[in-house]
């Protein structure tokens, strides 16, 4: 077990595509952290380069305190999670799990029990004398992490570990994963672009956007105080709405004035935060489970708002009302009980208190 | 193929022989048989025919007047000389084909390494001995063998060695035709080797880097046993054609010196059709093939099982 540090990591292909911009992290020991982010952003080309399959071209990467740039894979002491799990085929599920065992002269007896152990928090149990060929989608993810577990490694690598795997079995592993890093405690670094995964599974949450680190923190931080407006619309489903509107100040309580002669109050605590912005022009930013059916308008921090639906969506335990204010697309999450009808005006209510401003220029949060 | 009636109709209540005969048409393994008809008579015509004749031919007298049974047989059984062939067969195919697999093996490991774009070079210039037809080829060796012009004897005094008897002694006959044998087999191994290590997905290296393993092991753990179906039938393949070989021995050495280089191929030829005795030399000739199915058996046995463990 060990922390993991990566400095001003830069990754740069032939042909000079910088895949890695440069980026810091540091992750503590038995921590589970997420790299999430959009494709092609640069996520499994840091984690393999903390695996070691790739080269990195400039800064440094520290596993347990040894910098370890120049250190082959096999000497790293970490495990690694395929996305299509890359078992040897050749091979029944016992001996892929025993493989790195056995290369590192461990005795039979000990591999055996490691083995084992690993089967049985894993339940693949009856499995270990099949060929991966003999073998569901699932059974074959499990291999894989058995595979890792039994190396008990300093670091557990995952990239992108479940997309292979259809909805339902998806939701099953990651609890299974989750499960087992708390049976085992190794740090974890996981690879997805799916942000409920990243949420539900991670300590911290690490965005990435086009080689760079866009923010981290506690997945919570990041969908209450996101940075930036690509953390704001990466995380949470659906995505936060953005308006563009003015920052006004009226007697003494700031307001947002949005396109549609729509006026929200700024909640007072928020007053102080805001007062320089006055005036101009910014991004409203709210998640569509803040702009629900008119409910608790006797709050203080809860605005009415009526809109006009263009498209309903029924979920089962909620409505997602699709509507424009002056071109932008907005979403809300309304009871299902709340009649809401395609082309008939809505009561809404904005949670005021989950409201952001975004500088419209730069993307930030301010 | 055999399962192919998905797209047949529900059986009509009565059934008229036209409709039969319909049904027949549109099921995808009659269409199959009837697509390989030509090759299949092909084969008989080529393969089993010949094969039977032998076997008829083997029974019948020198002259080829009278049916004499087993003797031919029998009196080969007698013959020193034949279980020399029989030897050198061995020898020669055996030795042959495992010194082009592993040739080859290694070959395609160093092409495999080669940047992209070095490779397709390389690989063009290693491929030439096996397009060059072999008669043409094997006369150049031939040259190159010769007592008085040797290029090779040449070379060897050059730097203080004695000539060496390419093809005049047993032992330095026997290792020519092996050489030459390989020399125009192994690329055939190459090029096999290098399709079967480039379908091994990089994945597992990485996974096998991951689990700890140095390049020696990767190759004796992932790249081996991948390869193992390749390995087999190229090894079949090879076996084959070798033990049947004609061409290289019979212009090299002819079968000499003393009948040690014969091969059953080359031996049936100076029977048969040389000395003039054409039943004695299919008898040789089909001394092959019991030899040969038992070695195809236990490869493809192999090859089957791993088949159908493996994706
Ligand atoms: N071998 C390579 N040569 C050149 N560019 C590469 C190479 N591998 C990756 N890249 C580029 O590096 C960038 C980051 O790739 P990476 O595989 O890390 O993305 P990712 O975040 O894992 O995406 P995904 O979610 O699709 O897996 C991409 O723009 C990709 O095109
Ligand atoms: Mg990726």
């Amino acid at each position: 077990m060990a922390q993991v540090t990566l400095r001003k990591v830069v990754k740069a292909y032939d042909g000079g595509v910088q895949a890695v911009k440069g980026i810091d992290l540091d992750i503590a020991d038995h921590e589970f952290v997420v790299l999430v982010g959009p494709s092609g952003c640069g996520k499994s080309t840091t984690l393999r380069m903390i695996a070691g399959l790739e080269e990195i071209s400039d800064g440094e990467i520290a596993i347990g305190g040894r910098v370890v740039n120049d250190v082959p894979p096999r000497d790293r002491d970490i495990a690694m999670v395929f996305q299509n799990y890359a078992l040897y085929p050749h091979m029944t599920v016992f001996d892929n799990m025993a493989f790195g065992l056995m290369l590192r002269k461990f005795d039979k007896a000990e591999i055996k029990r490691r083995v084992d152990n690993a089967a049985r928090i894993l339940e693949i149990g009856p499995l270990l004398e099949r060929k991966p060929k003999a073998l569901s989608g699932g059974q074959r993810q499990r291999v894989a992490m058995g595979r890792a577990i039994v190396r008990d490694p300093k670091v557990f690598l995952f990239d992108e570990p479940l997309s292979n795997l259809d909805a339902k079995l998806r939701v099953q592993m990651r609890t299974e994963i989750k499960k087992v890093h708390q049976t085992v405690r190794t740090t974890t670094i996981y690879v997805t672009h799916d942000q409920v995964e990243a949420m539900t599974l991670a300590d911290r949450v690490v965005v990435m956007n086009g080689g760079i680190i866009e923010q981290v923190g506690p997945p919570q931080e990041l969908y209450h105080n996101p940075k930036t407006r690509f953390v704001a619309g990466f995380i949470g489903s659906p995505a936060m709405n953005f308006i563009p509107g003015r920052l006004e100040n009226g007697a003494g309580a700031l307001r947002i004035h949005l396109p549609g002669d729509i006026v929200l109050p700024v909640p007072a605590e928020r007053t102080d935060r805001y007062k320089a912005l006055a005036g101009r022009e910014i991004l409203f930013g709210i998640r569509p489970e803040h702009l629900t059916e008119a409910k608790n308008l006797d709050r203080p921090h809860v605005a009415p708002m009526t809109a006009t639906p263009e498209v309903t969506e029924p979920m089962g335990m909620e409505t997602l009302v699709h509507f424009k204010i002056q071109g932008a697309e907005i979403c809300g999450r309304v009871d299902p009980g709340a009649s809401a009808h395609p082309g008939r005006p809505l009561p809404m209510a904005v949670d005021m208190s989950n409201m952001h401003i975004l500088d419209p220029q730069s993307g930030r949060v301010l | 193929m055999s399962q192919g009636t998905l797209s047949s109709p529900v059986a009509p209540a009565v059934v008229s022989p036209q409709s039969t005969l319909r049904r027949l048409a549109r099921r995808n393994s009659t269409v199959a048989f009837l697509l390989t008809l030509p090759l299949i008579l092909l084969v008989l015509g080529l393969v089993v025919y010949p094969f039977f004749y032998a076997l008829y031919l083997a029974t019948l007298n020198k002259r080829m007047t009278r049916f004499i049974g087993w003797d031919n047989f029998t009196f080969l059984f007698g013959r020193q000389t034949f279980w020399d062939v029989v030897f050198q067969s061995v020898l020669f195919a055996v030795s042959a084909v495992v010194l082009k697999a592993l040739i080859g093996f290694i070959l395609a490991h160093v092409l495999h390494a080669l940047p992209a774009k070095g490779q397709r070079k390389w690989r063009g210039m290693l491929l030439v001995p096996w397009v060059i037809p072999p008669a043409i080829s094997t006369l150049a060796w031939w040259w190159l063998f010769d007592p008085s012009y040797s290029a090779f004897n040449w070379a060897l005094m050059g730097i203080g060695v004695d000539p060496v008897p390419w093809l005049g002694t047993s032992g330095w006959a026997r290792f020519s035709v092996i050489l030459v044998n390989v020399w125009y087999g192994s690329p055939f191994f190459m090029i096999m080797y290098l399709a079967a290590l480039k379908s091994v997905p990089d994945q597992l290296y990485e996974a096998a880097a991951i689990d700890g393993a140095t390049g020696w092991q990767k190759l004796r753990f992932v790249t081996f046993p991948m390869m193992r179906n390749i390995i087999s039938i190229t090894v079949l393949f090879s076996l084959i054609v070798t033990f049947a070989n004609f061409d290289i021995v019979r212009i090299l050495t002819n079968g000499g010196p003393l009948d040690s280089t014969h091969v059953f191929a080359t031996y049936a030829f100076q029977v048969g059709i040389q000395s003039g005795d054409i039943p004695l030399g299919a008898t040789i000739s089909l001394f092959m093939f019991p030899l040969l199915a038992v070695f195809a058996i236990f490869i493809l046995r192999g090859v089957n099982r791993r088949n159908k463990e493996m994706a």
